[in-house]
């Protein structure tokens, strides 16, 4: 039973939620989140088990690299020395970790002999042509929506962000 | 054929889904906030990969759907993070819990 597929799995498993409770218990904000980058490699190591190599490479170029790199941009360009404390009030984070104790179990109760017959697929192979034949026939309109949408959240992005001129020019006058 | 159950696979994004719903009610930082938003999103992910895998009709239309998610959780990322700098150019602060203008 101890084959190595499962052994990886136990490890990345392992990784992936050592990374997590350390989201949750270190102090400093950098710490934070260079802790879950250890999270979504090994998240992108689950995929590889799963047969998804394209969504694996993916995993890593985007969220370890992209939306980790920005997220550390945006603690740079606020407060880079912070120490989050935790909010105040030890009653609202216990009753927070209670309800979010009690979603877990209800959702682990539903899942923890789910059974499912296993069907023969043949995702492993040549996943990533797969991936583009399906995303250019069956999935061309919303393939074509979603870059509409990048194009949107760019440029709100750069309205959002840039400096008014208006209120510059006010803040220098006074 | 496969020696890991699918419950362990669905376990797995649970754990991770719960570690992020925490930490985005608990933490006061609002980068950290967002960044346990991708954690849950990304639980779903392995959600949807698993079932485009050991489900009831293995299709490759789970790893399809866990792209379109990628996307829109990379434009959320950065659409809040511009609404982030934002406010602390206007209110100095990154804590969520002092950023009440709409509180009466």
């Amino acid at each position: 039973m101890l084959t190595g597929e499962f052994i990886a799995f136990m490890a990345l498993a392992l990784v992936a939620i050592i990374g997590g409770v350390l989201l949750i218990n270190l102090t400093k904000v950098i710490h934070m989140v260079v802790a879950l980058v250890f999270t979504f490699v090994s998240i992108a190591g689950i995929f590889v088990i799963l047969s998804a190599e394209f969504i694996a490479a993916v995993q890593i170029l985007i969220y370890s690299g992209a939306i980790t790199i920005i997220m550390l941009f945006g603690i740079m360009l606020t407060r880079h020395d912070d120490t989050s404390e935790p909010i105040t009030g030890k009653w609202r984070k216990l009753f927070l970790l209670l309800g979010v104790l009690g979603f877990g179990v209800a959702v682990y109760i539903g899942i923890y002999n789910l059974d499912i017959p296993q069907a023969a697929n043949t995702l492993h192979v040549d996943n990533t042509e797969q991936i583009g034949i399906s995303l250019y026939s069956h999935f061309i309109i919303p393939f074509e929506l979603t870059s509409v949408l990048l194009l949107v959240a760019l440029i709100g992005a750069i309205v959002l962000a840039k400096k008014d001129e208006d209120d510059e020019k006010e803040a220098e006058k006074e | 054929m496969s020696s890991v159950p699918i419950s362990a696979f669905l376990a797995l994004a649970l754990i991770l889904f719960c570690i992020g719903l925490y930490g985005a009610l608990t933490k006061r930082n609002t980068v950290i906030v967002l960044i346990s938003i991708e954690l849950m999103l990304n639980a779903v992910n392995i959600n949807l990969v698993t079932f485009s895998k050991y489900g009831v009709a293995p299709a490759i239309t789970g790893q399809v759907f866990a792209l379109f998610v990628i996307t829109v959780a990379a434009a959320e990322a950065a659409v809040g993070l511009a609404i982030l700098i934002a406010l602390y150019r206007n209110r100095k602060t990154v804590n969520i819990d002092e950023m009440d203008q709409l509180q009466g």
